[in-house]
């Protein structure tokens, strides 16, 4: 590309709170329409907010895990516009005076990690939903709306235009989600609407400067549409500049459907807010103390968990990362650690054949004893069950929980291996299939194959595969 | 003397005494209300069951012998524009004329809980934006002193009924004047409270840092016992202040000795109405004669106050009531899209003041405007909060007239908005600052109308101004505490 990409995002996401930013209404997830409701999130005439501590406990906490500077004092101001999900026909939020400002978010992109700048996080309340009989408000013949989510609190955060690329964005948002997730400030899901996220996206000459003319790119539903979106709004920018033309500031909306940022009719002029303080609210005061109370009792966040594992425990960045995205397995693996040295086993078994098992049953490694595979690893490496039984007993540790040392005591799983107790039935293979040893003399390679299957059958599976193979060989060569 | 010539206080003498009953009490001012509301127009909506309900509970709780408030069984009347749980709310607009809230008021829950039955809600300016009751979308009230004239504004059908003994009580808001100018227009005591002194939770936002909850009644002792209930921290309104609440009535018999008085030169002024000037110059020369140090101070800002006012109030009002739009309670005038049935609806419901304000504050917020309106209004503001705080320093009281003139004349000022907006200039400033401002009637005019002085303290001074209201009205010896109601048609009350 000939162009330097830019892009800035815009991020909302709910907070984890049980009750509204204003009022003592549940924040609970799919329930009958307009039941979550009272004065306060309705906007019934008369009703004024309360602040909700939770609210700004976990705002406090996002920003503090986002490297943001907290603000001692803050302020709310009022957002006016009319809209039929607005109760109020204003929206309380933060204009001049946000929470927290500045920041940034480490990101991991191809082996190589950099800070991405955010400009500010603030605290709103998150409109009600529509629901159109048609295709949007002004074509349906009726719409409908609910006010559960009505005042269910907001975080915004902004970052600087400073993202290079569509899967820098993606990458970012992933990053940004393990933080809130790990730091307990957001459920992030963007499915429930819980985290979404607009761009804005100019092109410029590389090294340059100055900001080119910006499109706003809203609708991306995911994080894959996010990086899709951007990069196809890259491309769609770049080929009018690149043919002498000029961008339109305007707002795109991304088709799910075609693939495609669409332009929407851009109207004259911007939106006029009038934003001013709301005066029902007093501004917003923190102590010193309160924010290093949250601060101090921040669990370790997604960077500084990569970078301990691939130090402590010499893992590569990839496994890094997945046991960080994937906490629950992370800190199994972790607690499985303390009692098994070899890190590079463990690790392989976990994201290898553990995950598999656990995907397959739907469960988390929540759910699964540590104390089990560090029994299993080590009866597999003492040589008391091969490698088969070892698959087949975490599965079923993973199914019903079952210990393997019991399973291996119980069904007699021991590996059968060495002279004493294998030869007599390799032997007892070579005898009875004659045939399968003649035409392995005579170079049929799969031969061999048919003999180790048919020992493996008689000890049911508790033999070394490759023992037996090597054993089997070895006799013929003798006799 | 019958029941409804009686202040609350001394009906819940009676009360207590069981001298009379709640039920005796409340059908005595039922009986007034029927003989003069068709005349003042005083309520929005009678509660006549309600009020007998409310009476027959207390009086049964009485005779059983539990403890009960003084004001228990003691009726009120409430200004329409808070909100009654299942009762209409309509803040005097057809855009709420069948709105019906499904909570109360924090002060309207404290009012029923102690056991005040409602006798009904009262006529205002639409959402109190007025100063003569006549932009009520329903029907302006009558002043019960001489009914071709204004009762004031906003709060004048809640002045009105407790003027003619329509209730011995009643709540108004006040934004910017809207308890004391009705208050002085028909010769009671009215009292805006610190802002932050009454939880405005259900009290039907005009301005919203600017309104406040207070009372309208006879006597200052009346004023005090309602000031006692409804004053205090409520978790519902982040702006109510957890100050605790004295006992207003306590210090009623004090005496005004040493106390140093401010008379306001900006409301004592050469323009105002003489005789008003020499009545409250006369009330200053009582004050003077029991101890009281007076001096003159001047508030050079107060001409300011008016502009700020009438931009902070309109901004906040044009963001307030941006939520009557159709969608969720209230008229909504349909439409073939959003757009058109948001414009149908604000267009056809709000009446032509409530518009009015609309666009100057909708104008006032405005990108390139803000700087040179709101904020230079939020500016002028704070200049004025330093300019009390300054006079404060050097007294506890500061006094003038409540109005530069008596009531006027029904119609008088509808077609000229500013001079209806003057009517106001002696009360903005004291909204602006946030300080509690007291009218107490100061005499009777030459043509037989109430003329108020109004009071003011610094903040959470209320006992200090219903002190000096009680002195001055033990004082009043030359004008008659109500209203003789003189009927159109000839005859009287």
């Amino acid at each position: 590309m000939k162009y330097e990409v830019v892009i800035g995002l815009e991020i909302h996401l709910e907070l984890k709170t049980r009750s509204k930013l204003f009022c003592g209404c549940s924040t609970i997830f799919g329930k009958e329409p307009n039941t979550n409701c009272c004065p306060v999130c309705l906007g019934l005439p008369g009703s004024l907010p309360v602040f909700n501590r939770r609210a700004i406990e976990l705002a406090v906490t996002a920003a503090v895990a986002l490297n943001s500077s907290v603000q001692l004092k803050s302020r709310f101001d009022r957002k006016n516009y009319f809209y039929p999900d607005l109760p109020k026909a204003y929206q309380v939020s933060q204009y001049d005076q946000p929470l927290a400002r500045g920041g940034y978010l480490r990101v991991e992109l191809d082996g190589s990690s950099r800070n991405v700048k955010l400009e500010r996080i603030h605290l709103e309340e998150e409109a009600g939903k529509l629901v159109h009989s048609g295709e949007s408000i002004m074509g349906s013949d009726y719409s409908l709306v609910d006010y559960n989510r009505a005042g269910i609190p907001l975080l915004e955060i902004v970052t600087s235009p400073d993202i290079t690329s569509g899967r820098e964005a993606r990458v970012l948002l992933e990053e940004l989600r393990s933080v809130l997730l790990y730091s307990g400030a957001s459920d992030c899901r963007m499915e429930e609407g819980s985290l979404r996220c607009d761009a804005n996206i100019s092109l410029r000459p590389p090294g340059s400067e100055m900001l080119g003319t910006k499109t706003e790119v809203k609708n991306m539903n995911s994080f894959r549409a996010v990086e899709l979106a951007l990069n196809y709004e890259a491309g769609r920018q770049e080929e009018i500049l690149a043919a002498g033309g000029a961008i339109a500031q305007e707002t795109c909306h991304w088709d799910e459907e075609k693939k495609e940022t669409i332009p929407l009719r851009s109207k004259e002029g911007s939106s006029d807010y009038r934003y001013f303080p709301e005066p029902d609210l007093l501004p917003l005061v923190l102590e010193e103390a309160f924010i290093k109370e949250i601060s101090a009792a921040l669990p370790e966040l997604p960077a500084a968990r990569r970078e301990r594992f691939k130090k402590q425990y010499n893992l590569h960045s990839s496994e890094a990362i997945l046991f960080t995205v994937n906490r629950s397995l992370g800190d199994f693996f972790e607690a499985a650690a303390g009692k098994y040295s070899d890190y590079n086993n463990l690790a392989k078994w976990v994201q290898g054949d553990l995950l598999y098992y656990l995907r397959e049953s739907g469960k988390t490694a929540e759910e699964i004893d540590p104390q089990k595979i560090v029994e299993l690893l080590i009866m597999l490496d003492q040589g008391q069950i091969n490698r088969p039984v070892a698959k087949d007993l975490l599965n079923e540790m993973v199914l019903k929980g079952t210990s393997p040392q019991k399973m291996v005591r119980d069904k007699g799983l021991e590996r059968i291996s060495g002279d004493e107790k294998l030869l007599p039935i390799i032997e007892k293979v070579i005898d009875e299939n004659s045939d399968a040893v003649e035409n392995y003399r005579q170079g049929k390679d799969k031969a061999i194959a048919f003999l180790v299957g048919r020992v493996m059958a008689l000890t049911r599976g508790r033999a070394d595969p490759g023992e037996v193979n090597k054993m089997i060989k070895e006799i013929i060569s003798r006799r | 003397m019958k029941l409804y010539e009686y202040t609350a206080a001394n009906l819940s003498k009676l009360l207590r005494k069981k001298e009379v009953s709640s039920v005796e009490v409340v059908q005595s001012f039922l009986d007034r209300i029927e003989l003069v509301e068709p005349y003042v127009k005083s309520f929005i909506t009678h509660t006549p069951a309600m009020a007998l309900d409310m009476a027959s509970s207390v009086d049964r709780k009485r005779s059983k012998g539990e403890k009960l408030h003084p004001l228990a069984g003691v009726p009120i009347a409430v200004k329409d524009n808070i909100s009654t749980q299942g009762l209409r709310t309509t803040c005097a607009s057809r855009i709420l004329e069948n709105y019906i809230p499904p909570y109360d008021a924090t002060v309207v829950k404290t009012i029923k809980q102690l056991g005040m039955p409602l006798l009904g809600k009262t006529n205002m300016d639409e959402f109190a934006m007025g100063s003569s009751t006549e932009n009520s979308a329903f029907y302006p009230t009558c002043n019960p002193w001489n009914f071709e004239r204004v009762p004031g504004g906003s709060s004048g059908g809640s002045a009105a009924a407790v003027s003619t003994g329509m209730a011995p009580l009643a709540l108004g808001s006040d934004t910017g004047g809207s308890i004391r100018q009705p208050a002085s227009h028909c010769g009671l005591t009215g009292l805006r409270p610190t802002y932050g002194r009454v939880s405005r939770y259900g009290l039907i936002a005009f301005a919203s840092s600017l309104d406040q909850i207070g009372p309208l009644s006879l006597t200052a002792r009346d004023s005090a016992m309602l000031m006692n209930v409804i004053s205090g921290y409520d978790t519902l309104d982040s702006t109510a202040l957890p100050e605790a609440v004295p006992d207003y009535t306590a210090c009623l018999e004090e005496g005004v000795n040493k106390l140093k008085i401010g008379v306001i030169k900006q409301n004592v002024s050469e323009g105002f109405d003489p005789e008003i000037t020499a009545a409250v110059m006369k009330a200053v020369a009582l004050l003077k004669d029991d101890g009281a140090e007076v001096d003159e101070v001047s508030l050079p800002l107060t001409d300011y106050g008016l502009g700020a006012y009438y931009l902070i109030a309109p901004s906040e009002a044009s963001s307030n009531l941006g939520r009557y739009d159709g969608v969720r309670y209230g008229f909504n005038a349909g439409g073939n899209n959003i757009e058109a049935m948001f414009s149908a609806t604000r267009g056809r419901a709000f009446g032509p003041e409530v518009k009015r304000r609309i666009m100057i504050g909708t104008y006032a917020l405005s990108a390139g405007y803000y700087d040179a309106y709101y904020l230079q209004a939020m500016k002028v503001r704070t200049l004025i909060r330093r300019d009390y705080e300054k006079a404060f320093k050097r007294f506890d009281v500061l006094v003038g007239a409540t109005t530069p003139t008596p009531a006027f004349k029904i119609g008088e000022k509808t077609d000229d908005p500013l001079q209806m907006y003057l009517s106001d200039i002696c009360n903005i400033t004291d909204s602006l600052a946030g300080v509690p401002s007291l009218s107490v009637p100061c005499g009777i005019n030459s043509v037989g109308l109430p003329m108020g002085m109004q009071l003011t303290a610094p903040p959470f001074s209320e006992g200090l101004l219903l002190k000096v209201a009680a002195f001055l009205e033990q004082k009043r010896t030359y004008f008659p505490l109500r209203p003789r109601v003189k009927l159109p048609q000839g005859g009287d009350f």
